[in-house]
């Protein structure tokens, strides 16, 4: 059981700085996601975290021991990898009881140890086959079996899920959330798949380009996004943008349409409203030019463009609707369901 | 107009192997059969009588102890030879996989000595273990060591053995290493992270995986062995003193074109011929199979 602290975390290579003043208080048996698009320094994060890669300036303290210096041995984490990384020449058995070999632990106690870990993860008729006699399910589960007897405080996943089918995806999913919280052991969990970290993480650490650009719950993401680049990551379909002028309460398109808000703020700034925030209404303010229908059953998404302005723009409408492409159609949202953005940085406009 | 789509008549597939069929016949077939009729006959030491004996030549050989002791003194220098020069190359094949810094040169000065033809990488150890001139019997006497290898058998089967294996160990660090690199990084960093050293991971995770290399090597350097180490003896020893470095290959040059005994010498390089063939299909029999993991 450890809580991590990452403390003013630098990475570079030369004279390219890939991770800048990296900052977070990780609690003891927290579930956290770090994620972002490809290149945004999340997986060399995480092999900080292992001890895989050194550290340029910062600490990363686990359990309060600083542990910069420290091999990935001495850690006492494990990880999950990306390609499971499972020792081609061993049994399945032997995958998982070679950590415990190597920390001279007796023989009975390793047995007890990885049958027991092979029964969570219903891996016990497969303990004397070798990997490469295992569909990638099953070698996903001998990765997180290894992990599982060596009992650490943190656990590391490396984009575990990313080589699974879509299907298969979604029930580990569930199950590495599940056998979390029955175990309560620190994880950090590296993913480019918003919907995998919505679901799984207690709390999110969003990347982009090195930075963090939110550390938070997957609601308050959602509700209060930090950034432009947070307010488009997270939710699908993505948040619509569009430019607007603000004075006393009233936003006015590129278009001359108007917009009431709940803000206060007067000046430029970038308008964002999530395509489920809107509503057809005749009277509504948002005119879109439809280009073209998504429909997924459940919801349509209607895509299309900004009337007057060359802004794209996507509206997920409840149940199945029609329109014709090329017609216009008219939007409502709330006053409070509007996020507001600063033109120049990005950041959301808090007052 | 094209009135055929095929020309079934063509030469020009022929004359595209013609080559390859010209070259396998000339070196190969013709000598090999040459030996094999060779081996049957017994030829005065001037070469004026010739007489057709059939199988005589090899049941001499049979029972022939100076040709038995060569054979085992043969195994014995192969065995030390493959032994040698691959554990050499596989532990600096290991430190090489993990050089960061200067990673090119290092391999590079590696694999220098595979440019140096055998006859001088002998003399090269000549010189060095001359017992008057050289460097190492100077020092070895400062040990008390008194090192001849002109008079001491062992001294010079020790040598041979030595420059051989020398001679091999870049060969065998290039596929060493070539095989360590392509063992995906995640594994290696999953045995780190299971709390495992470098010589643990060394010896538990990176040995066995490139073992398909190493009975690769062992056929390669047991060949090599048998066959191309035939300059470097002729340079450091010319097989003795006594014999005592004569091996199968150089035994048949010696009895051959020294003795003058062409027949015999023709027989012996049959039962070279037959072990090299043998050695062949073993590998490729088990080289083929991907070894069990």
């Amino acid at each position: 059981m450890a809580e991590i602290k990452l403390d003013n975390l630098i990475k570079a290579y030369g004279k390219v700085e890939v991770l800048h003043h990296i900052e977070g208080d990780i609690h003891d048996g927290e579930f956290i996601v770090i994620v972002g698009p490809s290149g945004c320094g999340k997986s060399t994060l995480l092999r900080m975290v292992a001890g895989l890669e050194t550290i340029t300036s910062g600490t990363i303290s686990i359990g309060g021991k600083v542990v910069n210096k420290l091999e990935p041995a001495d850690r006492d984490i494990a990880m999950v990898f990306q390609n499971y990384a499972l020792y081609p020449h061993m049994t399945v058995y032997e995958n998982m009881a070679y950590g415990l070999k190597i920390r001279k632990i007796p023989k009975d106690e390793i047995k007890r140890r990885v049958e027991e870990a092979a029964d969570i993860l219903e891996i016990r008729e497969y303990l004397d086959r070798r990997p490469r006699q295992l569909s990638g399910g099953q070698r996903q589960r001998v990765a997180m079996g290894r992990a599982i007897v060596r009992e650490p405080s943190v656990f590391l996943f490396d984009e575990p899920l990313s080589n699974l089918d879509a299907k298969l995806r979604v029930q580990m999913r569930l199950e590495i959330r599940k056998l979390q919280k029955r175990l309560g052991v620190t994880s950090i969990y590296v993913t480019h798949d918003q919907v995998e970290a919505m679901t799984l993480g207690d709390r999110l650490m969003v990347l982009n380009g090195g930075y963090v650009e939110q550390f938070g719950t997957p609601i308050e993401l959602y509700q209060k996004p930090a950034s432009l680049f947070v307010a488009g990551f997270i939710g699908s379909p993505s948040m619509n943008f569009m430019d607007a002028d603000i004075s006393n309460g009233v936003a006015t398109l590129a278009n001359g349409a108007k917009l009431k808000l709940s803000s206060k703020f007067n000046g430029p700034a970038t308008l964002g409203i999530r395509p489920e925030h809107l509503v057809a209404d005749d009277k509504g303010a948002i005119k879109v030019t439809v280009d073209m229908l998504e429909q997924l059953g459940a919801n349509t998404l209607v895509h299309g463009i900004l009337d007057g302005t060359q802004t794209s723009f996507v509206v997920s409408l409840d149940g199945i609707q029609v329109a014709e492409t090329g017609s216009n159609q008219t939007f409502y949202a709330e006053k409070d369901s509007f996020h507001l953005f600063d033109k120049e940085t990005g950041k959301r406009i808090v007052e | 107009m094209l009135k055929r789509v095929h020309f079934p008549s063509s030469p020009l597939p022929y004359l595209l192997v013609a080559p390859q069929i010209i070259i396998t016949l000339v070196f190969f077939m013709w000598p090999a059969s040459q030996a094999l009729y060779q081996s049957l006959l017994v030829e005065d030491a001037f070469g004026l009588s010739t007489e057709f004996v059939w199988f005589e030549n090899f049941t001499y050989l049979a029972s022939d102890s100076h040709y038995l002791d060569a054979f085992w003194r043969t195994a014995i220098f192969s065995f030390l030879v493959a032994f040698m020069s691959m554990s050499v190359a596989l532990i600096l094949a290991g430190f090489a996989d993990r050089v960061i810094k200067g990673a090119t040169v290092y391999r590079t000065l590696l694999i220098w000595p595979y440019a140096v033809a055998p006859v001088l990488a002998g003399a090269l150890w000549v010189f060095m273990f001359n017992p008057t001139l050289g460097i190492f019997p100077y020092l070895l006497d400062m040990i008390g060591v008194n090192w001849n290898h002109y008079l001491n058998g062992t001294q010079a089967m020790g040598l041979v053995i030595a420059a051989a294996a020398w001679k091999q160990v870049a060969y065998n660090f290039l596929f060493y290493l070539a095989a360590m690199q392509s063992i995906p990084r995640g594994v290696i960093e999953a045995a780190a992270i299971d709390g495992a050293g470098p010589v643990k991971r060394f010896t538990t995770i990176i040995i066995p995986l490139v073992s398909p290399t190493t009975f690769f090597l062992l056929v390669i350097n047991l060949v090599y062995a048998f066959f191309e180490t035939f300059g470097i003896i002729h340079v450091v020893t010319q097989g003795g003193p006594a014999a005592s470095t004569t091996i199968l290959v150089y035994k048949v040059f010696n009895d051959g074109f020294v003795g003058l005994d062409l027949g015999g010498s023709a027989a012996q390089s049959v039962v070279l011929m037959v072990i090299v063939i043998v050695m062949t299909m073993v590998q490729f029999k088990y080289v083929e199979k991907k070894v069990e993991y």
